[in-house]
């Protein structure tokens, strides 16, 4: 799932500049969230993987990092399938 | 008291915005054919006063746009409108600009027109629109859908304010380095404060106007406020911003209910112009922080309105997680284990001894 992983390495790059985040890196490092980020970064994974977030998979822990978010997106998209 | 936003639980319509013609509406005549074009009479004391009960105004002309702004300039009438568009479009897609460039919805807005046809045009391709004849222009001010509830010391600065924004705007988008350094290019400050008698008009205003960054939708009356601000069991909070641009005013609102091991978050909301700002998690980070110090739980409600999921994903991206439903009511409750730092890129005043320190 190496595309996923780009897409949301682009995504995030609007936010981090010049900055490469690596896939394990900690996006919400400081621990402060940015209510309109976070709400674009749900979006964002909503409409780009053509799912919806349910109201218990809202948790930092998966979208604290790429390889999270990636991890959130299969796991969807595998509990669709089955 | 309304938490959702139904057709059948939509108040009375209040305008927010009046978009003008400016040929035979604004002033008598066509500018491009008479060169001279006064004032119809009257007008000149519409736009002050619709100006000073808070309702933003633009203009949607048919146009050449440096002849009509140098009318408005010699009429010293210019710096009332925001995001005037004078061009040769639709008038219907003028006002889309103008809507979105404030970030209003069109059910907000009020146009003015002597022209049956573009009235018609208007009307027929957004009908949620209240159009009026220029005929009518005069009575503008004796009608009720011009008659805010509330007019505050922020409703005389409101155009001021959305003024402000458009410079924001405009060099955030020349900006093209990371959000959070442009952030830090902003010089903002972000202050917390005990409401004093003085911010309940605002305080009432926000619960009624607010939907989208508002965790509960509960509004409350004047005197209801007034009585929580001086029980010793509730404290109720504002919070206001400057930055370089100038102040946005009040644009936050909290109401905390004391109990004597737990506290809870009944009411807390942001006015949607600081959704940009990155501000929404700092209220919640210094409650988290005020619970912790006070070694007391920290629990909140959330109610759905079908818009303000945005501060439902705030909470559970603070460590606040699910303990429980009723109905349409989330109950949540704080970790607070970990309470982050306020953020690098403001500065947090909050009221001495409250945990702002750090």
């Amino acid at each position: 799932m190496a595309d996923t992983k780009q897409t949301i390495r682009d995504f995030l790059a609007q936010f981090f500049g010049d900055h490469q985040l690596a896939d394990d890196e900690d996006i919400f490092a400081t621990g402060f969230v940015n209510s309109l980020f976070v709400m674009q970064l749900v979006l964002f994974v909503e409409n780009e993987f053509s799912m919806t977030i349910a109201d218990e998979d809202l948790e930092m822990a998966n979208f604290r990092t790429v390889s999270a978010i990636e991890a959130l997106v299969a796991r969807k998209h595998t509990t669709v399938v089955s | 008291m309304t938490t959702d936003d139904t057709v059948e639980a939509k108040p009375a319509r209040t305008v927010k915005c009046v978009v003008w013609d400016l040929d035979h509406t604004l002033w008598q005549g066509v500018l491009l054919e008479d060169g001279d074009v006064p004032l119809r009479p009257g007008v000149r004391e519409v736009i002050e006063e619709l100006d000073r009960r808070g309702i933003l105004q633009s203009v949607a002309s048919r146009n050449d746009g440096e002849a009509a702004t140098r009318a408005l300039e010699r009429h010293a009438l210019l710096d009332y409108f925001l995001y005037p568009q004078i061009n040769w479009n639709a008038k219907s897609s003028s006002v889309r600009e103008i809507a979105a460039a404030l970030n209003l919805g069109l059910d907000a807005f009020a146009f003015v027109d002597d022209d049956p046809f573009e009235r018609g045009e208007v009307a027929h391709e957004i009908p949620e629109l209240l159009v009026l004849d220029a005929a009518e222009a005069t009575g503008l001010p004796q009608r009720t859908e011009f008659t805010p509830r509330f007019v505050t010391d922020d409703s005389a600065k409101r155009r001021a304010m959305y003024r402000a924004d458009q410079v924001r705007g405009e060099v955030e988008r020349e900006y093209t380095g990371p959000k959070e350094e442009f952030l830090a290019t902003l010089d903002m400050t972000f202050t917390i404060a005990p409401a004093a008698e003085e911010d309940l008009r605002r305080a009432e205003e926000l619960t009624v106007r607010t939907n989208q960054l508002n965790t509960t939708g509960y509004t409350y009356s004047y005197e209801e406020l007034d009585a929580f601000r001086k029980s010793p069991d509730h404290e109720l909070l504002v919070a206001r911003l400057t930055d370089r641009y100038g102040p946005y005013g009040t644009i936050g609102l909290v109401l905390i209910e004391r109990g004597s091991d737990t506290w809870e978050i009944k009411l807390l909301l942001m006015s949607c112009r600081v959704m940009s700002r990155g501000v929404g998690g700092v209220l919640i980070t210094y409650l988290r922080q005020r619970a912790k110090d006070a070694g007391v739980r920290l629990v909140a409600e959330f109610v759905p309105n079908g818009r303000n999921r945005m501060m439902f994903v705030t909470y559970k991206f603070s460590q606040f997680r699910e303990t429980g439903r009723d109905g349409n009511l989330v109950r949540l409750e704080a970790d607070l284990t970990e309470v982050p730092p306020f953020p690098a890129y403001m500065k947090v005043s909050v009221p001495a001894g409250t945990g702002g320190d750090r």
